[in-house]
């Protein structure tokens, strides 16, 4: 994308400083309507979310390491796992990638100087951080063991903290609302002249979906656990059968957000894909109008899904039917992206940086996790599946593997505009080969085990899974060790790192048209887009 | 209204299976089944089919797997950059790729749709003359009772059923979802309170197959575990005489000793002294009993009663109130039969 900014920054911009150091002090930064800097705090606190989480995952994959109860009574081990499944679930992945990266540089690459409503944005990161604090004190008055669904009538009878963290998860969704909300009216009114939809990058397209599933299906879920709160508190009877409700209709409620977010966590990484693949081949996005369109077909097709979920809870037959049908039809979407990213490298010219390495392992990562889902969705095999470890491997080879492997793509990639520095090539890449070893290896083996019958949620378990579970755990380990290296040459490279230049990856799209780091403003003057962001130099044949 | 019924209303009753079937046939039976680990062993009628859906879908994910990862391989290799202001092929897109890579899948994924709903409507329609045998969850036991011969089993005894035999289950919960699930028959089922739900299966011979509880329900789910126990249908008949002729016989304590196991009691009190989920039940009657709100109680016939039909009436200091109520579930005598028993317990 070619601009005038370049011109414009001589004549008026010396001397501007970068929205980092522009203004100082802890309120600078908490009242700030800055979208880089609400987006820096976003990463800081999802990031430090994650490390807990992760700690949490290590200390019962060590349980898990042994067929018997070594270290946590069943009690204990049910509320850590419930604890890492809602602090990755709500306060890491449908947060991750838009709250943090897409605050970050949406506004950026749609030339904009900030989002279409700035005070919105930290109102939405309050009430994250609001939303945060009561799930933070659940953990600490004793954490809850209803697993991260809540599924009904275990949790209207149990006596643990159900209440806080239900009312954690209800405020987190506004958030996500009003995240959602601000994305579609900055995409539809804040564009850049000359950057038509059929311009705008393929992250703003994914972002663009996802915001669309945030303010649909986020309310659904909010009514859904307020209901359950009214049931606890008040005793009025919605899902518990002792007071006349109904067990299985809470199920219907929940995935019919629960689906449908999966999308949410999953489609930003798709975007970011779709850059890292294109800029790193230095090669046109290979069908761009299928792969946006395909954001917006899954996006679609993904509320009428969330049946498949419950094909053993004693629904219809034709309901399952008709779920699962539906289900291979999301199937056909996402096929096309995969296929669209891997053609793209084709006669390109590819860079296999660390941002390179994670866009390969997200493809190899995210084709297990489709390709598995294709077992989960045929009826008489996922009766088998359902509730084993085989479906634990399956979302975490798309949650985990797919989101993660994008966001750590997306943070390396834009690392240089974000602090203004450049991250170490050779520690990355160690980083890198560490954390896709380890992650395939902490759950390709849970795919056989839960084949072979592991149930879900089990803290001891037949000895015939030992060997499984006990490489899983390993597999744990090295996927920590590259994580951590990760986090310790990141923040090593926000004073040691090389000073980052505009455009340090050869990109066409506008947000590396300015200064690394970029000024408050974002850019000095009004910008003009004149070409698409995939429009690399290619070949000219009149010449050869 | 099930799918079945109504395929049979509008007059096509058979007729998916029919189209899926010919194309399973023809081609089913070809393809070599996936490596041996994958899979638990294959002991009802049905899990053969299940297999050869799982087969085919592994086979056909491993080939578009490896097209997938080798061609990124390759570019990856082939494309590497070689200057740094190199420039790319004008590729932009092709609509006839695109449209192969959406139609070539997109009918795969139609054969396994077709594979998976063939195979579950036979998982899921019970032959008419199937033995049929009540299933009830509880935290943490299974409780197996046979309306035909008038036998009730436990997590402990194992479901004991003939092989070569279509039985029924029909499940329910007395608390929380739980999920009836046995590998080696590939068929699994959540038992929800408050409704009835059902599977079915044929064991094709004798032997002992692993059940577990598959929907999250507490401290001890991963504990509920029990067995399906399959014999010759002539063993089973001999066992079932057996089981009435003792039974008959029993007296009232030797009765209140076989209800302490299979309504789940011993899953959450011991008979030792030793504090389970609940308390211990040794040496507790005609004791005080120091409750939750500082009160105490005599254990007698009549606390004892109201223990199991009101659990949360008066709670044991130091245990959380997680007893299902029993009311309408045990008879008078019944519950007579279990307090002589806990009498015993010294």
């Amino acid at each position: 994308m070619s601009a005038t900014t370049g011109d414009l920054a001589s004549t008026h911009g010396h001397g501007e400083e970068s929205y980092l150091t522009a203004k100082s002090g802890i309120a600078s930064w908490l009242l700030t309507v800055d979208h880089k800097r609400i987006g820096i705090m976003y990463l800081g606190a999802i990031l430090s979310f994650f490390m807990i989480g992760g700690l949490i995952a290590l200390a019962f994959r060590l349980e898990l390491a042994t067929a018997q109860p070594d270290l946590f009574s069943g009690n204990v081990y049910n509320r850590l796992f419930t604890l890492h499944g809602a602090i990755m679930v709500f306060l890491v992945l449908v947060p991750s990638i838009p709250a943090s990266l897409g605050n970050f540089v949406l506004p950026l690459m749609l030339g904009a100087k900030d989002v279409a409503f700035p005070k919105l944005n930290l109102l939405s990161f309050h009430i994250y951080i609001v939303g945060a604090l009561f799930l933070v004190y659940t953990l600490l008055s004793g954490g809850v063991e209803t697993g991260w669904t809540f599924y009904t009538p275990y949790s209207s009878t149990t006596d643990s903290s159900v209440v806080s963290a239900l009312l954690g998860a209800f405020i987190l969704g506004f958030s996500s609302i009003l995240t959602g909300i601000n994305f579609i009216v900055t995409i539809h009114k804040m564009r850049a002249p000359g950057l038509t939809w059929a311009r705008l990058p393929l992250f703003v397209w994914a972002s663009y979906s996802t915001s669309m599933i945030q303010v649909l299906a986020t309310p659904v879920i909010a009514i859904t656990l307020f209901l359950l709160v009214f049931e606890r508190t008040m005793g009025i009877g919605i899902f518990d059968p002792a007071l006349g409700g109904d067990p299985v209709l809470f199920q219907h409620f929940f995935w019919f957000y629960s689906h449908p977010v999966v999308y949410v966590m999953i489609l930003p990484a798709f975007g970011v894909i779709s850059e890292t693949v294109s800029i790193n081949s230095r090669k046109h996005i290979f069908g761009y109008s299928a792969i946006a369109a395909s954001s917006i077909a899954i996006a679609a097709i993904g509320f009428l899904v969330w049946g498949h979920h419950m094909f053993v809870s004693g629904q219809s037959d034709m309901a399952g039917t008709i779920f699962s049908l539906i289900t291979f039809g999301v199937a056909v979407p996402t096929a096309i992206k995969v296929f669209s990213w891997v053609a793209t490298m084709y006669k390109g010219s590819i860079e296999l940086n660390t941002v390179m390495l994670y866009t390969l392992s997200f493809l190899f990562i995210f084709a297990i996790g489709g390709l598995t889902g294709l077992f989960l969705a045929t009826l008489a095999v996922d009766v088998h599946m359902h509730d084993t470890y085989f479906v634990v491997a399956h979302f975490h080879y798309v949650m985990m593997g797919g989101t993660l492997m994008g966001f750590i793509a997306g943070i390396h990639h834009w690392w240089p505009k974000i602090t203004g520095r450049m991250y170490p090539e050779g520690p990355a890449k160690i980083g890198a080969w560490l954390v896709f070893i380890g992650f395939n290896l902490t759950f390709f083996t849970q795919f056989v085990a839960g084949s072979r019958g592991m149930p879900r949620r089990y803290h001891e378990y037949a000895p015939e899974f030992e060997i499984w579970q006990f490489w899983s755990t390993v597999g744990s380990f090295v996927l920590a060790a590259g994580l951590f290296l990760t986090l310790g040459y990141l923040l090593w490279s926000l004073k040691g790192g090389a000073k980052a230049p505009r455009n340090p990856w050869g990109a066409k799209s506008l947000e590396w048209q300015t200064e690394s780091p970029p000024i408050e403003h974002n850019f000095h003057a009004q910008v003009i887009c004149r070409t698409g962001p995939y429009d690399f130099e290619e070949i000219d044949h009149s010449k050869a | 209204m099930t799918f079945a019924s109504i395929m049979h209303l509008v007059g096509l009753a058979g007729a998916p299976q029919r189209a899926f079937g010919s194309l399973l046939n023809a081609t089913g039976d070809a393809i070599p089944l996936t490596p041996r680990w994958w899979m638990p062993e294959s002991a009802s009628t049905f899990s053969h089919e299940v297999d050869r859906a799982f087969a085919v879908i592994y086979w056909l994910d491993v080939i578009f797997f490896l097209l997938i990862i080798g061609a990124m391989a390759f570019f990856t290799f082939a494309y590497r950059r070689k200057r740094a202001d190199q420039r790319t092929s004008p590729v932009k897109g092709s609509h006839s790729l695109e449209i192969a890579w959406s139609v070539i899948p997109g009918l795969f994924l139609l054969v396994f749709f077709g594979m998976g709903f063939v195979t579950y409507m036979d998982m899921q329609v019970p032959p008419a003359d199937s033995m049929h045998i009540r299933v009830t969850g509880q935290k943490w036991n299974w409780g197996f009772e046979y309306p035909e011969q008038g036998i009730k089993l436990s997590s402990a005894d194992g479901l004991v059923v003939p092989s070569n035999t279509p039985v029924r289950l029909t499940l329910t919960s007395v608390d929380v979802l739980h999920s009836f699930f046995i590998p080696d028959f590939r068929t699994k089922k959540d038992a929800v309170p408050s409704r009835y739900t059902s599977l079915w299966f044929e064991a094709k011979r004798p032997g002992e197959y692993q059940i577990y509880c598959t929907e999250y329900c507490g401290d001890d789910h991963s504990r509920m575990t029990s067995k399906v126990i399959a014999m010759e249908p002539a063993a089973f008949r001999e066992w079932v005489a057996d089981k009435k002729n003792a039974s008959a016989s029993l007296t009232p304590v030797e009765r209140g000793q076989q209800l302490w196991t299979t309504q789940g009691c011993a899953g959450c009190h011991s008979i030792d002294g030793s504090a389970l989920i609940g308390p211990s039940l040794k040496g507790k009657y005609g004791a005080q009993e120091s409750l939750a709100d500082g009160s105490s109680v005599l254990v007698d016939d009549d606390y004892i009663r109201e223990s199991i039909l009101a659990p949360n009436a008066k709670i044991v200091a130091g245990f959380a109130g997680q007893m299902p109520p029993y009311v309408g579930r045990l008879q008078d005598d019944e519950i007579s039969a279990l307090i002589d028993y806990i009498k015993t317990l010294k």
